[in-house]
């Protein structure tokens, strides 16, 4: 774990020991089960959101890809009875596909990558719009798929399984980037890709894979979350939530500059949101404020952070001096 | 022009630290009004961070500046230029999108009526007559696209004079300047000089800085080595000051040569002078130099060859095989490396540990089971550490802090760590300290003796000429000569540079 990480659970457990303090409900097993699932639907595609990041780019479709996939799941299997495994596998070919051409469009054509995925959170939700004629997308009535909710919304032992499968998705997530050549290649091209390219990376390839790592794990968690709301209203399903993705990458420490972050760290910002949405609710704070709450403790944390940094500089500096009048 | 105050100028124990390097130590200068003070010394001895202090840019970390009687801490921007410090870059900061007036006036613009619209007719009516002043021959209404360099600098510097300029600072204004230009850049020194308008000339063509400075400042490794008064600045009294030591030491014989070429460059065409082919052979074991003015081609060329730019016309053979360079991924696989120009922006990673740079273009061979073994990784880290005596207390630690010299280090030991054939060095000792500089040579030298072609582009005729076995000379996208080590000379590589057929002696 780096620095950074220890920081965030630190701030997460201070923030847990205040919120139990003034409403133990905090910590009973509902509560703790509901904010673990949505940990679980929201840390999986803030770890795409942080792949991206960390190469210099932003993903700004994320939650128009949740809503158009989910729209799109919903209907195959239950509408039309498409096996669901067949049903799944396409939903990922899919963010395969929208990956690739955010990354073709962002490496071949030079395009940026905020204006290519801007164009794409248009485009996907407008085509959820139309396709459903802006009704909502649900299951029929007494349909059960006992598989596929075990895999989704089932739970064992009181843990609930998106739960898991975000930890699953960030432990070999955790591998890619800090074992795997592919991982130190992507923080080399975040952070100088001029360098990685005079060294021999393709960076092109770096750079598609991380969009493409990011929109199929959109596409996962499309399916999450379409079965954990069993109908999906293309108007407003998965609205501002790549911006959640984002805010959790950031706190978690991946720099918008590129080269910089952690799964570990992703994880964690992925905690502390739910955990600031839950302190909103059981601090009995008007849920209309929730953003506002939010944005204050990112703004905080990313200013600690930054002073933290500007002072370890410092004292580098003088460190270097004084050892300058000494010799 | 109003009464201006005249100058009185000084640095008092100047220091400036960075993280893991001295730019300067302890460094003191005085200037004048009306005087011409020249600034030597090497790339990177400090010229240009003693100048960015004056400017404002930066902040010393200790030290006094003393103006006019009165004692700062720092500068800020509007502080030097309230003083009257105006800079004529070595890069120059025109913008070829207006024209001359509003170029000089940028900021500053007049404005007239309540709207407060810029006023062209007067910026145009108060430009003109610096521009006079400088022997300009062009007007205040020219568009700057359509200017030459030489034409830019002058443009610099009546901007310098629109601003009541006391101290003009000079950056190696005639580095790409021709002769006729820089005679003329001359003569309006000496009319500045005449104004009571102190020059600071930072340049290094000696023979220049011998004819139009009143005392010479060297600066070396950051230290102040030594003034030299007007009468003792001569050729020899500033190169002996800059580096310490005589020049002839830098030269030793290569071990064996081979006269089979491991690399050929055949008709090679690049992007910029698509219709001026390059062709050239390397030897195995030997140092060829590759010199020429800024713009030449030169680290085009080298880019192009190892893949990073774009080929037009023509063929590389490596080891005598058709070497086929998409990207430099190719290059690499055929043992063709490159240090790049710019270190800091295409050589390395700054903020990465100095072992991930090492391993960085060969880190699929430190992987079992897919997986980096970061143990095998420090294994052969510290093999180059060692090997190429990389002054650095742990390879773990960021590349940032080390000095220039080491950083350049750690690029070559990316290299030394695979198996080359031929390293194309780019400006292999820019901004680097002349001991790191020696070893850099004799590392070059080292490899050539293994067999390794190496290729050298070097615009410091003293390294070109102290270094290399051979010479080639590159104007305009085409070799325009070459000279065995009997030929070498200064005039004779700076004749070829800029298209000149030498005499047969």
């Amino acid at each position: 774990m780096q620095k950074k990480d220890i920081g965030l659970a630190v701030l997460i457990i201070v923030v847990g020991i205040i919120v139990y303090m003034r409403n133990p409900l905090f910590l009973s097993p509902i509560n703790l089960g509901n904010t673990a699932n949505l940990i679980g639907l929201f840390g999986l595609f803030a770890i795409g959101q942080g792949f991206v990041i960390m190469t210099g780019g932003i993903d700004l479709s994320v939650g128009s890809v949740i809503a158009l996939l989910g729209v799109l799941f919903v209907d195959m299997v239950g509408k039309f009875g498409v096996p669901w495994p067949l049903a799944v596998t396409l939903m990922i070919v899919l963010g395969v596909a929208i990956g690739l051409a955010h990354g073709v469009l962002i490496t071949r054509f030079k395009l940026q990558p905020f204006v290519v995925t801007l164009c794409g959170l248009l485009i996907y939700r407008g085509i959820a719009r139309g396709y459903t004629a802006e009704s909502t997308a649900g299951f029929p009535f007494g349909s059960s798929y006992p598989q596929l909710e075990w895999l989704t919304i089932g739970r064992s032992f009181g843990v609930p399984h998106s739960f898991v499968a975000m930890l699953i998705v960030a432990a070999i997530m955790w591998v890619v980037l800090h074992h795997t050549v592919f991982g130190r290649h992507l923080c080399a091209v975040g952070k100088n890709e001029e360098a990685a390219r005079f060294s021999g990376i393709n960076t092109r390839f770096v750079t598609i894979a991380a969009y493409v790592i990011c929109a199929v794990l959109a596409s996962i968690a499309a399916i999450y979350f379409a079965m954990f709301t069993k109908s999906v209203q293309p108007s407003s399903h998965g609205n501002f939530y790549e911006l959640y993705a984002i805010a959790a990458a950031v706190l978690g420490g991946c720099s918008l500059r590129g080269g910089e972050g952690s799964v570990i760290g992703i994880v964690l910002g992925a905690v502390l949101l739910q955990e600031l949405q839950n302190l909103v609710n059981l601090l009995g704070i008007p849920s209309s404020l929730n953003f506002a709450v939010m944005g204050a403790v990112i703004l905080l944390g990313v200013l600690a952070d930054q002073q933290f940094a500007a002072y370890r500089n410092r004292k580098n500096t003088e460190r270097a001096l004084g050892l300058l009048q000494k010799s | 022009m109003s009464a201006v105050q005249r100058l009185d100028l000084r640095l008092e124990g100047v220091t400036k630290v960075y993280p893991g390097v001295v730019a300067l130590n302890d460094v003191s200068l005085q200037i004048k009004a009306g005087e011409v003070v020249g600034l030597l010394g090497e790339n990177g001895a400090g010229k240009s961070t003693l100048m960015k202090i004056l400017g404002g840019l930066i902040a010393p970390t200790s030290g006094r500046i003393i103006l006019d009687g009165q004692e700062h801490r720092r500068f800020d921007v509007q502080q030097s230029q309230q003083a009257g410090i105006a800079f004529v870059h070595q890069e120059l900061n025109v913008f070829d999108n207006m024209d001359v007036a509003a170029n000089i006036f940028l900021g500053r613009e007049k404005v007239r009526g309540p709207l407060r619209l810029t006023d062209r007719k007067r910026m145009n009516e108060l430009a003109q007559p610096l521009l006079d002043r400088v022997g300009a021959q062009f007007h205040s209404d020219t568009p700057v696209s359509t200017l030459s360099l030489a034409e830019c600098q002058l443009l610099e510097i009546a901007k310098a004079l629109s601003m009541n300029a006391r101290l003009v600072i000079m950056d190696e204004p005639t580095s790409s300047l021709t002769l006729s230009e820089t005679n003329m850049l001359l003569k309006v020194i000496a009319d500045l000089k005449a104004e009571g308008i102190a020059v600071v000339y930072i340049s290094h063509r000696l023979s220049e800085v011998e004819e139009c400075v009143d005392r010479a400042v060297v600066l070396r490794d950051g230290h102040n080595v030594g003034t030299l008064e007007r009468e003792d600045v001569t050729h020899d009294a500033m190169i002996h000051m800059m580096i310490g030591r005589d020049l002839k030491a830098l030269y030793t014989p290569p071990a064996q040569m081979s006269s089979k070429p491991i690399l050929s460059v055949r008709n090679f065409c690049i992007k910029s002078k698509p219709d001026r082919p390059a062709s050239f052979d390397l030897m195995a074991g030997e140092i060829l130099g590759v010199a020429g003015l800024i713009g030449a081609g030169r680290t085009e060329l080298a880019e192009a060859i190892f893949g990073v730019g774009q080929k037009l016309d023509g063929e590389v053979l490596i080891d005598g095989e058709h070497l086929n360079t998409k990207s430099p991924a190719d290059a690499i696989a055929a043992g063709l490396y490159l240090v790049p120009e710019d270190r800091k922006r295409a050589g390395l990673i700054l903020d990465f540990p100095t072992v991930e740079n090492i391993t960085m273009a060969s880190l699929s061979a430190f992987t079992s089971h897919g997986l980096v073994s970061q143990k095998r990784q420090i294994e052969v880290a510290e093999v180059q550490r060692s090997s190429l005596s990389i002054k650095t207390h742990d390879v773990c630690r960021a590349a940032n802090e080390m000095s220039g010299g080491n950083q350049q280090k750690v690029v070559l030991a990316k290299w030394l760590s695979m198996d080359p054939k031929v390293i194309i060095f780019d400006e292999p000792t820019r901004g680097i300290d002349v001991g790191a500089k020696a070893e850099i040579y004799s590392l070059m030298r080292s490899l050539a003796d293994r067999g390794v072609g190496v290729m050298m582009i070097s615009s410091d005729m003293e390294e070109v000429i102290g270094v290399s076995d051979r010479i080639v000379v590159m104007k305009d996208g085409v070799i325009t000569g070459e000279l065995p080590r009997l030929k070498f000379s200064e005039s004779n590589v700076l004749n070829l540079a800029v298209g000149r057929v030498l005499e047969e002696a």
